[in-house]
């Protein structure tokens, strides 16, 4: 990556402002550019491009897994931020963009701040995210500051590509970047599959592993080594300010869609190479860092809606379904319960009388019975409504499901008798044959057991 | 016999205050022992310390004779429930795994005979049929199940418990007291941190009775008296209340 700040042609200007930078030219794939290296791979600048954000991608969102479900998101925003001042001084020190020089400068200061966050957190009573939020501005600020200096004092030329390190320079991939990435996605991997055992273990439960021995310092010190790295080989292309979205985002979106930690990495990994690689190819014209963080958001927001189980859209469907579920059974109840006196005749039950028994919604109440008509469990006359004899039947399975959990919850679950009516179910499925048992006698003492339910049909063997 | 714990000297402190002080016991093989005392008595911070979560300020820890650092394969954790994150992408089977990992040391993976290990604890605390569920999906009681199931895939000698009660429904309770006393039967020693005074005598053999000091510690015939736990809860009223209640059931056990 040592050409990168090489071929950045002394035409571009390093202002001191970053406002000002930014206005300019922000990591833009610029024309001029797609021929200016000889290339061993081949590659056109645009496939280098993208195949270099798909290599860091997916590293990110691999190692990036960890540090999301370790809670330590914000540790890695941290890093990439406080990573600046050590690039400057860095720079003033070496006097080269040196990539090796500039990447330890990067690690010493990120390694620094996460010291003092810890420090802080540990000797002080600041709360971590107020630490991490102070040490985060607090580097990225004297970073500007010392930017702002360098560049001053070497009166742009030789400071060229620093500012890249803001925003990101994706433009400026050459052949060493793309073996550096493989080389870094290649371990990243390797070691991620190595310790994965370790990892998941720490991640979970990181004082029941210390309770077996396992040095959990060392081994969360190494998810955090593995994200430090990433996020500084990153640096460069998508910048400073933005890198921690491409560790957060590929696991976040991920973890809608799976509850296996072995498919979160995988589908991680592949969302941060798919939407780097998509951000690239969708930039033309415009800065790549930023759309490649924005294509990640919007698969994010995709996901968020149409994730299965987890996604908005399964959510709003499964409470419907469970509303009108309760409502049907609601309706049986309420049809069991006024023909209850007359039983096993029944009557007409005007709609007026329906709709005072309990609280209905006018639509929903109008719906639902319309479905009972259609499923042959009532019949209409005129505005009146009688049990069919299948309705007959359900509607006294249902009253008898619910007066049993009634009382199992009263009686032998110790819960408040108020929250008794809102969850009925099939009462046979999960409780105990014994209990259940206990139950039908005690309804059977009181009365109340709901006789047609025990009607089956004879064998038609015995015809 | 060598004591299953023995601890001496104990002083533990947070933040540069004690938490315990001069904790002196030793506790034979075999027995089920309720740690009792007041909210903020340090009963956790004894199990923490004993297990070199929290560093001790002074006194020494033996585990059969040796430092726990040397015997942590005899030793099974089951940490408080809320201690962990229970949306984390795995299944119950995968965290009943965990227990087999100190055993496996680094890098190796569970295999078949592990997983064997890990279905039959399932089925001692009654959650087979959970195996493949992701761990989000279980009600308190289930996950406190699923992590004593993964300290009993520990296969250790001494189990401590942490509030394993707490928050749990009464089936589970009664099926969790089950499992210890079977465990005991069978030559294990358990600590069970614990809050309700009344069921101190039903579930336990032996007692530490604890308020930043140690009050007293040995069987509970002779260690769960008036005295000792009016030392022990000083003069909280409601806590007294409790006292009163637990002394009503023991003169109706009589």
């Amino acid at each position: 990556m040592i050409a990168l700040w090489a071929s950045v042609s002394d035409a571009r200007m390093f202002p001191t402002d970053v406002h000002q930078r930014s206005t300019t030219t922000t990591g833009r794939i610029t024309p001029s550019q797609t021929h200016d290296h000889s290339t061993m791979t081949g590659l056109t600048l645009s496939d280098k491009v993208t195949l270099g954000a798909a290599l860091l991608g997916g590293a990110a969102g691999v190692v990036g897994s960890f540090a999301v479900l370790r809670r330590r998101s914000l540790m890695g925003d941290m890093l990439a931020h406080a990573s600046l001042p050590g690039v400057c001084l860095a720079f003033a020190i070496t006097e080269s963009r040196n990539l090796v020089g500039l990447s330890i400068g990067a690690l010493v200061s990120g390694l620094a701040a996460i010291t003092l966050v810890t420090l802080v957190t540990r000797l002080t009573r600041t709360k971590e995210d107020a630490a991490i939020g102070i040490a985060l501005s607090a580097f990225f600020g004297l970073g500007i500051v010392l930017l702002s200096a360098v560049t001053r004092s070497r009166a742009g030329g030789n400071s060229a590509g620093l500012n890249s390190y803001l925003l990101g320079e994706p433009g400026n991939m050459v052949d060493s970047d793309l073996w550096l990435l493989s080389a870094v996605g290649a371990t990243v991997l390797g070691v991620v599959l190595l310790l994965y055992k370790e990892f998941k273990l720490v991640a979970f439960d990181p004082q029941f592993a210390r309770s077996q021995g396992w040095p959990t310092l060392a081994i969360d010190l190494g998810m955090m080594a593995a994200v430090a790295v990433v996020t500084i080989i990153g640096l460069p292309i998508v910048g400073v300010i933005l890198m921690a979205a491409m560790i957060i985002l590929p696991a976040a979106t991920a973890r809608l869609w799976t509850n296996r930690l072995n498919v979160l990495l995988a589908a991680a990994g592949a969302i941060g190479a798919g939407s780097a690689a998509l951000g690239v190819r969708l930039s033309r014209g415009l800065p790549t860092g930023p759309t490649i963080v924005l294509t990640g958001t919007a698969l994010f927001l995709l996901s968020l809606l149409l994730a299965p189980g987890r996604g908005v859209l399964a959510r709003i469907v499964a409470e419907t379904q469970l509303r009108l579920r309760i409502g049907r059974e609601n309706l049986l109840r309420s049809f069991y319960e006024l023909n209850e006196p007359a039983l096993p005749g029944t009557r007409l039950i005007a709609y007026d009388e329906l709709r005072a028994d309990r609280h209905w919604q006018p639509w929903l109440l109008r719906w639902l019975l319309e479905q009972s008509i259609r499923r042959g469990l009532i019949e209409r006359r005129r505005d009146s409504y009688q049990l069919s004899p299948l309705g007959t039947r359900r509607a006294a399975e249902a009253a008898k499901t619910h007066r049993m959990w009634e009382i199992y919850m009263m009686e032998f679950a110790g819960s408040a008798a108020d929250h008794v009516d809102r969850s009925a179910d099939t009462v046979e499925h999960l409780l105990p044959e014994g209990v259940v048992a206990a139950l039908e006698q005690r309804l059977a003492a009181e009365g109340r057991l709901p006789a047609i339910a025990a009607d089956v049909p004879a064998s038609p063997h015995a015809m | 016999m060598l004591p299953a714990l023995e601890i001496h000297d104990m002083t533990v402190a947070y933040h540069r205050r004690p938490v315990l002080w001069d904790i002196d016991l030793a506790v034979p093989e075999g027995k089920l022992v309720g740690v009792i005392g007041p909210n903020g008595a340090g009963k956790t911070t004894l199990i923490k310390a004993v297990l070199g979560l929290t560093p001790l300020a002074s006194g020494k820890v033996e585990i059969y004779g040796r430092p726990y650092r040397q015997q942590r394969r005899l030793v099974g954790y089951v940490p408080q429930r809320e201690s962990v994150d229970w949306d984390f992408p795995v299944t119950v089977r995968d965290v009943v795994l965990m227990g087999c990992y100190g055993r496996l040391g680094w890098f190796r993976r569970p295999g078949r005979a592990e997983r064997q290990i890990a279905d039959r604890c399932l089925e001692q605390v009654g959650m087979t049929s959970f195996a493949r569920r992701q761990i989000s999906q279980l009600s308190g009681g289930q996950q406190q199940r699923v992590f004593l199931a993964r300290a009993l895939a520990e296969e250790a000698k001494i189990y401590f418990l942490d509030e394993p009660f707490a928050g749990v429904d009464a089936a589970t309770e009664s099926a969790i007291v089950n499992l210890l006393q079977s465990m005991r039967h069978s030559g294990k020693t358990v600590f069970v941190v614990h809050h309700d005074l009344q069921t101190v005598r039903e579930y336990f053999d032996y007692v530490i009775l604890l308020n930043l000091r140690l009050v007293a510690c040995g069987p509970v015939a002779e260690t769960f008296t008036p005295d000792n736990l009016h030392k022990t809860y000083g003069g909280r009223l409601t806590l007294l209340d409790e006292v009163a209640e637990a002394m009503r059931q023991r003169e109706r056990a009589r």
